[in-house]
């Protein structure tokens, strides 16, 4: 390690070219690149090609892009590339492999046109003022924003690039590059506009606020280590002779940077009110995607760089991820809307997939020979989340009123009785969220549960298992409103939803949600020996 | 590899279950009843090629999930091999007795009992009732820890649904009830489980396999936590004092039907994993908790009795005798002695066979006056001597009367645990007056005295051609089981003897090995 590190830092020494392996970056380079593209598309393209066009760019681009990270998966290319800049190692194929499939699939919510009749889910201008005149005008001229391919590209560019960076600053940018474009995104809600653009303030605020808390951690960092790159500061907590109060003062403030995207307590303040209010593709993209690309560079910074320091930041994390179990399960019970419902439940889930990021089941000794590591049960854990979550938020956009979702608990009173299909489906989803057997979310508990295990922090499982009961509750709860409930609305001034059918790009994710929701819980075996091999990041 | 005997039974019923989402309408309720009957044919073919004394019998192995070291296994031993004839056999009976219970409302019909009930349909009933059969034979032959973990857990929902959809006026409360318990002790065990592959990931590769994992050697420590997550969630589910409150909700507010299943079928899960799972894998464990569950057991007796006497609902008392018959079951297993063993798995068939007597005897006569109080009846035995006689041998059947099944098991079970634990033994036969106290009151207060005027008025009918026919079977097999209960003893004891031999205990009557080795 210590070799390979030098040879780097010989070779920013030398001030040559910098060399970039065009080959292995090629993935994300042409969603960056089809993100350029698409702004150009709106720029020049007449209105009526805009839609396909933008179609043809982003799901062209995005199989691209998948069936390169694949090729390079297979052909073995390793190693840190761009100058350090970007560590290609197994971990970062199947954080891009599972970031493609997932954006792709919450593409294809956003490019549903069925279900507002004939126009995207997004406000037609965003600059009109809610309620205005321009706005009226603007939806009787069926103008579209299909600016939102090219916007949600380049936030996939930024969540591609964050979990594979190997250096902080690297880190840092593609932090904005994948926070800036989903801000605005938050904002663009065809429905309740106000709503959407509130979350999008807060959403900016808060998010500009963690920013600035990783920067001023990633300064203090390098005032200790001296450098940027994750290996030179994993040897420098070895050698350095600074005192170690800026590195703990920086490794703490990075946390929070880290922290704040993956939607931890206590820095999940934003979460329910951002997932209510943002349209709902936006926020399936969100809660699977963002939540994959921030664990992934979390477990990067906190097992490669302060690899060395987990006495030290394991007690904290240990506390945050009690706290953040704790706060999904228990709010997530009193929730009276939909969306926020699956905001706290992704909360709570972060707190499961936080069990194994605490026990770091690799570095210690705890994790036995042929088991599964931390890096593996997180990785798959987030196949299983991710698929139900996008399956989840594609039912809540087909469950609708005259104002459009109708996301309130009591207007889905009685669904099972109305769409026993789509109740059926939105069940399945919910039994994997609570980890039933024979669901993905089952075997996706059983991974980190045994990686905390297997670290032997026996009472923080059984804290998780506990929880995992109170949460269970609340996704039973949807369970007997949708089967068992008469609609109550004299009480609540809700109207019935009604499902309706939506068109085929929904109806493909909602699809794929359950055939990998079943099939990963009966058959999870080749997943699961993917996430095995990439059980351990290059350092 | 020979024919898959366990598989093709146990998923046969699935396959039925798969089909009532597609047949709709007035056939769907035969062709549930072919198939449960099917199963019931396979499961005496099958246990008629068992051999008594051959061990593990039919199994079939397959690696499932390698990372986990998962396997499909099943396999049959003489214990799982009664429960599997129980189920086979309850399933049918449950369906023929529930055949109108299911039915949609007629437009026009304003009387149903509750707004929302039974608009269900009587595809869904019975389609739930082949996924418990099912999920039910799937988990008592089930031989790798893992797989037995997933029917345990699964068989919840079809449970959960048959009890929300088809139940009384609380059934949403005491469905979320039954799930949320029965969910908590499936954490807690997933906690064991996942123990369990730590350990045996460090003794080189993870299996699941019960052959496996038996010959692991578990550190005491380890041994005794894991143990204690198995116990809590098969004490749950048996239901044992203090993890009992939710049966008496879930048994009050089932349909007949449902609560047969629920304390024939579901619950036995529960013992049947105390005694494949928590005695095999944890021998030294179990010899440790023994005092404690012992009382727990004990408890169970005396406490499930006298709330059977006190209680106002027929569904609740019944569901409280049944929580005093497995503390009898959970006595037997924990007594560590090969007749009290053997009379705890007889037990566990009795007890299926009298409770399904008991509760559908007790819902056809709720049927007719359309309530469940017992204050509610009265002098029925005049309005309809059938239907109370056979009451009033399905009670008799329960509290044991020599010449009956249950005697036979009972007696085992407390003549076993008397040899080593006298103390606990004495206490437990007070349960069996407590238990001539429920019966004989229960029958004394709805069939005997004047007839009520609600009575003469709701009860006009003794029982009809179909109703009988479900409770014969019933009937019939415990008055023969009474008498004759050799080929099953012949099947379950060699079992045992095997059990007995791993834990590391034999009878007491032998001088050399004591407890406590």
């Amino acid at each position: 390690m210590s070799v390979l590190s030098s040879s780097v830092a010989a070779v920013t020494m030398e001030i040559t070219a910098p060399k970039i392996e065009y080959g292995t970056l090629m993935p994300f380079i042409l969603v960056f690149l089809v993100a350029c593209l698409g702004v150009l598309v709106e720029a020049l393209a007449p209105r009526t090609l805009r839609f396909g066009l933008q179609m043809l760019l982003t799901f062209g681009g995005i199989v691209v892009a998948l069936l390169i990270t694949v090729l390079n998966w297979l052909t073995g290319a390793r190693g840190e590339v761009a100058v350090g800049a970007v560590t290609a190692d197994v971990p970062t194929y199947f954080f891009w492999v599972v970031l493609l499939v997932f954006s792709g699939l919450s593409f294809l919510i956003f490019a549903d046109r069925k279900l507002e009749n004939g126009a995207l889910a997004f406000t037609p201008q965003g600059a009109a003022t809610p309620g205005s005149a321009a706005e009226q005008e603007a939806i009787t001229a069926r103008v579209e924003h299909t600016e939102v391919f090219p916007l949600a590209m380049f936030a996939l560019s930024g969540m591609m690039l964050f979990p594979a960076s190997n250096d902080l600053l690297t880190m840092f940018v593609a932090l904005e590059i994948l926070s800036l474009p989903l801000y605005l995104l938050c904002g663009l809600g065809r429905r309740r506009r106000l709503l959407s653009q509130e979350s999008s303030l807060k959403y900016f605020l808060l998010g500009a606020l963690s920013s600035a808390f990783f920067l001023y951690g990633v300064a203090l960092v390098y005032g200790y280590a001296g450098s940027f790159q994750l290996s030179d500061i994993a040897v420098a907590l070895n050698t350095s002779d600074q005192k170690d109060g800026l590195l703990l003062a920086g490794m703490a403030l990075i946390g929070v940077g880290l922290l704040f995207k993956f939607g931890a307590v206590p820095f999940h303040s934003w979460t329910p009110d951002v997932y209510a209010g943002a349209p709902t593709g936006v926020t399936a993209f969100m809660a699977a995607c963002t939540k994959i690309a921030a664990v992934g560079a979390l477990l990067r910074v906190f097992y490669v760089a302060f690899g060395g320091m987990r006495w030290d930041w394991q007690p904290l994390l240990l506390i945050v991820t009690v706290a953040t179990m704790f706060v999904g399960a228990v709010l997530g019970i009193t929730q009276t809307d939909v969306k926020r419902m699956l905001a706290y439940s992704s909360i709570a889930h972060a707190g499961f997939i936080l069990t194994a990021v605490t026990a770091a089941s690799q570095l210690g000794t705890g994790k036995p020979a042929g088991s599964l590591s931390s890096i593996s049960a997180v990785g798959f854990y987030l196949v299983a989340y991710g698929a139900a979550t996008l399956g989840a938020f594609g039912i809540v956009t087909m469950v609708r009123d005259r104002g459009g979702e109708a996301t309130l608990l009591s207007s889905w009173a009685g669904l099972g009785r109305r769409s026993p299909l789509t109740a059926t489906v939105f069940s399945l989803f919910l039994l994997s969220f609570a980890g039933i057997p024979l669901t993905s979310g089952f075997i996706g508990k059983w991974s980190v549960f045994a990686a905390a295990w297997a670290a032997r922090d026996y009472w923080l499982v059984v804290v998780a298992v506990v929880l995992s009961l109170v949460a269970a509750f609340f996704y039973l709860r949807v369970i007997i409103v949708m089967f068992f409930s008469e609609p109550e609305l004299e009480a609540t001034g809700a109207q019935p939803g009604t499902v309706v059918r939506p068109g085929w790009t929904t109806l493909t994710a909602v699809g794929v949600g359950v055939v990998a929701t079943v099939a990963l819980g009966v058959f999870p075996g080749p997943v699961l020996a993917l996430a095995q091999q990439a059980g351990e990041f290059l350092r | 590899m020979s024919f898959p005997w366990l598989t093709v039974l146990a998923l046969l019923p699935l396959v039925g279950a798969v089909l009532m989402l597609v047949v709709k309408g007035p056939r769907a309720k035969p062709l549930a009843l072919a198939f449960s009957l099917a199963t019931l044919v396979l499961a005496v073919v099958v246990a008629l090629q068992y051999r008594p004394g051959g061990g593990m019998q039919f199994v079939e192995q397959v690696v499932w999930i390698r990372p986990l070291g998962a396997h499909y296994a099943l396999g049959l031993d003489g214990i799982g091999l009664t429960l599997v004839l129980l189920t086979a056999v309850l399933t049918p009976i449950v369906m023929i007795a529930s055949w109108n219970d299911a039915e949609e409302r007629k437009p026009g019909e304003t009387d149903a009992p509750e707004p929302g009930r039974n608009k269900w349909g009587p595809a869904a009933f019975m389609g739930l009732v082949l996924c418990i059969e099912s999920f039910g034979l799937f988990a008592f032959t089930s031989i790798d820890v893992f797989l037995f973990y997933l029917f345990f857990e699964v068989i919840l929902i079809p449970m959960y649904f048959l009890i929300g959809a088809f139940g009384g006026s609380r059934r949403s409360y005491a469905a979320g009830k039954f799930l949320l318990f029965g969910l908590f002790g499936g954490f807690v065990m997933l906690a064991s489980v996942i123990g369990l592959y730590v350990v045996s990931a460090r003794a080189g590769t993870p299996s699941y396999l019960l052959s496996d994992l038996m010959r692991l050697d578990i550190p005491e420590t380890t041994g005794r936590w894991l143990f204690v997550g198995f116990m809590v969630a098969f004490a749950i589910k048996a239901p044992l004092v203090p993890f009992h409150s939710w049966m008496p909700d879930a048994a009050e507010q089932s349909t007949p039907g449902g609560a047969v299943l629920l304390a024939g079928v579901l619950d036995k899960v529960g013992t049947f994993g105390m005694i494949r799972f928590c005695l095999y894998l944890f021998p030294e464990a179990s010899r440790w908790a023994t005092p404690v569950v012992l009382t727990l057991a004990t408890v169970s007796i005396i406490y499930g009795a006298l709330m059977a006497i006190v209680s106002k609902d027929l569904h609740r008392l019944i569901g409280w005798t049944s929580i005093s018959h497995f503390g009898f079951i959970v006595l037997g297993i924990f007594a560590f002695t090969s007749q009290s063993m053997v009379g705890s798995t007889l037990y566990m068939l009795n007890h299926g066979l009298s409770t399904a007597a008991l509760f559908l005897a007790a819902g056809f006569m709720i049927k007719r006056r359309n309530s469940r109080q017992i204050g509610d009846f009265g002098g029925v035995q005049k309005v309809a001597p059938v239907l109370t006689g056979l009451l009033l041998f399905a009670g008799l059947s329960t509290m044991a009367l020599p010449g009956l099944s249950s005697f036979v098991s009972e007696f085992m079970v407390l003549g076993g645990t008397f040899s080593r634990h006298p103390a606990f033994a004495s206490i437990a036969t007070v349960g069996i007056v407590l238990a001539a106290l429920y019966v004989l009151i229960m029958y004394q207060r709805t069939a005997t005295g004047p007839v009520t005027e609600q009575v003469r008025e709701h009860v006009t009918s003794d029982l009809g051609t179909r109703e009988r026919l479900a409770l014969a079977p019933l009937v019939l097999l415990i008055l023969v089981l009474g008498f004759f209960p050799k080929p099953l003893l012949g099947a379950i004891e060699p079992t045992v003897a095997a059990t007995m031999t791993h834990v590391g205990v034999s009878d007491p009557a032998h001088p050399v090995a004591e407890e406590g080795r």
